[in-house]
């Protein structure tokens, strides 16, 4: 299938380029990264841009900074080069360990995570994470910057807090101080398929407290506040995780399509947060941070 | 229609293109490479994937104006001077049965031996994890690149 409309391609190499371009045209353009989700919806005709804005030509944007704890990873940046980075490994080895199950190779080359939050499909892989490290979009438009923290990104299937005359140029993490360790469980068919049907992350602290994200069984990938709350201040025992997949229960809403039905989805998510949990335990006791 | 300029196989090429043109369909209409095949045209089959400056990448899923300055491998490049170990682990495995999927494998299993020259049976599994192949049930494929790995 061939893209079967016209439309003009730039490739700036600075923001302000960008921000103007977003200005005039709004809607009518969208921004270009990895391409990996935007170029099939230009082949089905589900986007239709007039303006394709190619942002790699933007040097900075490329770039993984850790500088005063905090951890910034720009638009640009791969899957594959999350994979390999050093400061990701060693600071945040749940970005790490969520990177390697987003798709195959042929695609962690090329797809980003901003890309992947921008796209903001139920099931992407980068939410649950993101969200239990709460971190901070950077959204940026010619009449300035704003931040936007994680919880508030997600307004709906596909749809972000992002305007028209925006772009993402990246996000930051604060690295907490508190001792900690995480899981990433994700529900897919087999490896190389890109979308989860469920996905759990967890984040325990030394503290005795815990975040919890979901994503894949409800409309937006969001945080599990409820269950936060049980948790808090407790040990981990079976009893308390029972309690707490029955809460949790109550705060997913899968559906059934083509990959799972949602009785098989909900199943799994409390199969999965009860297997996170304890991993995340485990791994924090183990002296890992994460 | 803007010119680009990159490097096909090793060797320099400049081309027009259209703006909404894939680097698969330039590659295969335009500059008569047609060992990138059109499996799926989405992103799920690996049938069309080509070396990006040494990574494997889809080229259903880039825009040929996209690859102005950067280098292109296909298998016709790799097997330029006769064809690689893995290729003839391949042969010598009756590997593949229609072939379809052939080129995006050896892509896949060359990217993999580059970076890691003895891989596990685990770690070429999930490097191949993105091309599918309607025939064969992946075991001689599978086989054929640990071969490779364990010479
Ligand atoms: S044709 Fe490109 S991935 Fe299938
Ligand atoms: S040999 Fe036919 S698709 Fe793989």
């Amino acid at each position: 299938m061939s893209i079967i409309h016209d439309f003009e391609y730039c490739k700036p190499t600075t923001l302000d380029e960008v921000t103007d371009l977003l200005s005039q045209h709004g809607e009518k353009a969208k921004i270009l990264a990895g391409g990996t989700d935007l170029v099939v919806q230009m082949k089905e005709n589900i986007k239709m841009p007039d303006t394709v804005i190619d942002i790699k030509g933007i040097k900075n944007l490329h770039e993984i900074l850790f500088e005063d704890n905090t951890l910034f990873i720009g638009a640009c940046v791969t899957f594959r080069e999350l994979i390999e980075s050093e400061i990701i490994k060693k600071y945040f080895p749940l970005i790490k360990e969520m990177s390697q199950t987003v798709a195959s190779m042929g695609i962690r080359n090329r797809a980003t995570i901003v890309g992947n939050i921008c796209s903001a499909v139920p099931s992407a892989d980068s939410a649950p994470v993101l969200l239990v490290y709460d971190a901070d979009i950077i959204a940026k438009s010619a009449s300035g910057e704003r931040i936007i923290p994680i919880t508030e990104w997600f307004t709906g299937p596909k749809e972000t807090a992002l305007r028209a005359d925006e772009l993402v140029t990246g996000i930051e993490i604060r690295l907490t101080d508190t001792k900690h360790a995480g899981r990433y469980e994700k529900l897919g068919r087999y490896s190389g398929e890109d979308l989860a049907q469920a996905g759990v992350c967890i984040l325990v602290f030394e503290d005795l407290h815990y975040n919890v994200a979901f994503c894949a069984v409800g409309p937006v990938p969001k945080r599990v506040f409820s269950v936060e709350k049980l948790l808090h201040g407790k040990v981990i025992s079976d009893v308390l995780i029972e309690e707490a997949k029955h809460l949790l229960q109550e705060e997913i809403s899968p559906i059934t399509d083509i990959r799972a039905t949602n009785e098989y989805r909900a199943h799994m998510m409390g199969v999965m947060f009860e297997r996170g949990l304890k991993k995340a335990v485990s791994r924090l006791h183990g002296g890992v941070n994460a | 229609m803007p010119e680009i300029h990159f490097i096909l196989n090793h060797e320099k090429r400049v081309i027009n293109v259209e703006f909404h043109e894939t680097l698969l369909e330039v590659l295969r209409e335009k500059l008569g490479v047609k060992s990138p095949k059109c499996g799926c045209d989405r992103g799920d089959c690996g049938a069309c994937n080509v070396l990006l400056n040494g990574q494997s990448v889809r080229s259903c899923l880039i825009l040929a104006v996209e690859v102005d300055g950067q280098e292109i491998v296909t298998v016709e490049g790799i097997s330029k001077h006769g064809l690689t170990k893995v290729q003839e682990a391949m042969i010598d495995n009756n590997a593949f049965q229609c072939g379809f999927c052939a080129p995006g494998i050896i892509i896949s299993a060359t990217e993999l031996l580059n970076n890691n020259q003895h891989p596990t049976i685990e770690e070429i599994k999930e490097a191949l994890s993105g091309n599918l192949c309607r025939c064969t049930g992946y075991l001689p494929i599978l086989d054929a690149v640990f071969k490779v790995s364990k010479e």
